[in-house]
């Protein structure tokens, strides 16, 4: 009759969520819907029907090629934003993971209950994405529901790193740099906008190593159902690799500052 | 103590480093089950973080502890678990109501939903806030929120409760309140382990106590027996204004068993505090104010260290 650990760390934050769900499904839906009617529909107007675009983007419309992007963005976008000062805060200011710690729960219980409430919280948000998309005739497809979950491993990774830097941290300060030097560049070159083939020839292995990317390649090929089983798993594969070492440093950090 | 009454903590040379800092120094300390134990000290005596590497939250760096016979190095989880905490500062969830405080915290050590909601409302009881159940933390007054907090620690039955600096930033009336509502658990035989620099705090709710000091022990034993120990029965306390008192001290000496000079007060430690006080008028001396108060584990304190508690 035991739940899990991490199941009982994520009852706390749902019933913060219900206080504020309102809010934040409307901002769920309406982030994504703005972005894919601004983008995929004004920057698509320009774009679709030239042959040049067309090959570039694989002969699918813009909103086709940017919707499916869209869901990984959400989810590192999410991540970003519940990860920083939210998990600083439960150090710091409101003691919500010291008053854990005091329990029978331990530091890495502790780590996997805030992973499992940050897929929560951005499977909300990637869910509005996705409804976005499938009531869009061009973008509806079966594949968006594999693509949910992709976009979710994807946020897990930019979770983990970001959550251990936050972790580690004994102050705010850089929490703006993180956003202002690693997440809108990535946001911006990661591949959700414009094939990363498009970017100067420099700056293109950059975009490969980064997650997003291969979150970005992996939501548009399940979507698009352009991608085959071997590539998928490339992505998937490189992903777990970014979120592993993430992870086990979140363990650490948490376990050195809850238990000093 | 019987061979089969195990000891709740054991510590030996037990010794907690910060870096190059040395917070506790090589303690002893025994602590019996339904006992009620408190460290006494100032701050920065070692008392919290003692504390802490009882609760389980903060590994000790040389001796040997045992929680319940465990130690806590390798049993960290099991012996959180059969502990209340009351934390110095208070950790509530401020945007929860006052019993989904109580619930979230019952489910950490996975007692099921039903049974945190039962012992949840039977608590709030206890701490006399049942009427603002479904009110949020945030509107709670600094006493209602340790009130809280102590209804919290009590969510998983503890065998033992530990309670660091329980009403420090209290006011009289509210430390009243959460006293009596201690003095209750002490008395359902719970086992309560409490940090406090209040001497009266001691002497209320401790059957034994140590007294710390630069993260050593230097005093220990039942807050009676450490008066009359390092202390007399009364303390005649004499003000002569402000910067003078040193210029008593003179013209006092022979009267009592001892004195002590402190910036604002004379303290004359001496049995019969009223004789003590007829022998600084037959020597013609006029202190501005005088008292006669039993001794308390403050002078016990400034014998021991040469210094106040609450300076």
């Amino acid at each position: 009759m035991s739940t899990p650990a991490s199941v009982r760390v994520l009852e706390m934050q749902m019933l913060l969520l219900k206080r504020i769900w309102k809010t934040n499904l409307t901002l769920s839906f309406l982030q994504p819907l703005l972005f894919f009617l601004g983008m995929g529909l004004g920057v698509g107007s320009l774009v679709d029907g030239r042959s040049s675009s067309a090959a570039a983007l694989g002969d699918v419309s813009y909103a086709m090629f940017l919707g499916p992007g869209l869901l990984a963005t959400t989810a590192m976008l999410t991540a970003a934003g519940e990860s920083l000062w939210p998990v600083l805060g439960g150090f710091k200011w409101d003691g919500s993971f010291e008053a854990m710690a005091a329990t029978r729960l331990t530091a890495s219980q502790v780590v996997r209950g805030q992973f499992l409430w940050l897929a929560v919280r951005m499977g909300i948000a990637v869910g509005g994405v996705a409804v976005v998309l499938a009531v869009h005739p061009d973008t509806r497809s079966w594949g968006i529901l594999p693509a949910v979950p992709a976009a979710l491993l994807c946020g897990l990774v930019f979770t983990a790193w970001i959550t251990a830097w936050a972790a580690s941290r004994e102050y705010d300060t850089s929490f703006s740099n993180v956003q202002r030097l690693v997440i809108t560049p990535l946001f911006l070159f990661g591949g959700a906008f414009y094939p990363v083939d498009s970017l100067p020839e420099l700056l293109r292995p950059i975009a490969w190593v980064t997650p997003l990317w291969h979150g970005v390649e992996l939501c548009r090929g399940f979507t698009l159902h352009s991608l085959g089983a071997i590539e998928m798993l490339g992505h998937v594969g490189v992903l777990v690799a970014w979120l592993i070492p993430g992870w086990i440093l979140c363990d650490r950090f948490f376990a050195r500052r809850l238990y000093r | 103590m019987t061979a089969n009454e195990q000891p709740v903590i054991r510590a030996r040379s037990l010794t907690k480093k910060f870096g190059e800092f040395e917070a506790v120094r090589g303690i002893d300390v025994d602590v019996r089950p339904g006992e009620s134990f408190g460290f006494l000290g100032p701050n920065g005596a070692g008392k919290s973080s003692t504390m802490r590497m009882i609760a389980g939250v903060s590994p000790i760096t040389s001796g040997t502890l045992e929680i319940f016979g465990l130690d806590p190095a390798t049993h960290g989880s099991e012996i959180r678990n059969r502990l209340g905490v009351v934390p110095q500062a208070d950790n509530l969830d401020g945007e929860l109501t006052l019993l989904d405080n109580l619930i979230v915290y019952g489910r950490y050590f996975d007692i099921p939903r039903a049974e945190c909601v039962s012992r949840a409302k039977e608590l709030l009881d206890f701490v006399q806030l049942s009427d603002r159940s479904s009110g949020r933390v945030d509107s709670l007054s600094g006493g209602m929120k340790r009130r809280l907090t102590i209804a919290r620690g009590l969510m998983n039955r503890p065998e033992m409760f530990l309670l660091d600096e329980p009403t420090t930033g209290l006011d009289p009336q509210a430390r009243h309140i959460l006293w009596d509502r201690l003095y209750r658990l002490k008395q359902q035989g719970v086992t309560l382990v409490l940090t406090t620099h209040y001497m009266d705090e001691a002497e209320q709710l401790c059957d034994r106590l140590v007294v710390m000091d630069a993260g050593r022990i230097v005093a220990e034993g039942s807050p009676r027996d450490l008066i009359t120990r390092y202390s007399t029965r009364e303390v005649l306390e004499l003000r002569f204004g402000a910067g003078r008192n040193a210029e008593y001290e003179g013209r006092l000496a022979g009267i009592g068993d001892r004195l002590e000079v402190l910036a604002d007060r004379v303290l004359v430690y001496a049995d019969d505090g009223e004789a003590a006080l007829r022998e600084v008028n037959v020597r013609g001396l006029t202190p501005e104010s005088s008292l006669v108060r039993r001794s308390s584990l403050e002078d016990v304190f400034l014998r021991l260290t040469g210094r106040s508690l609450e300076e």
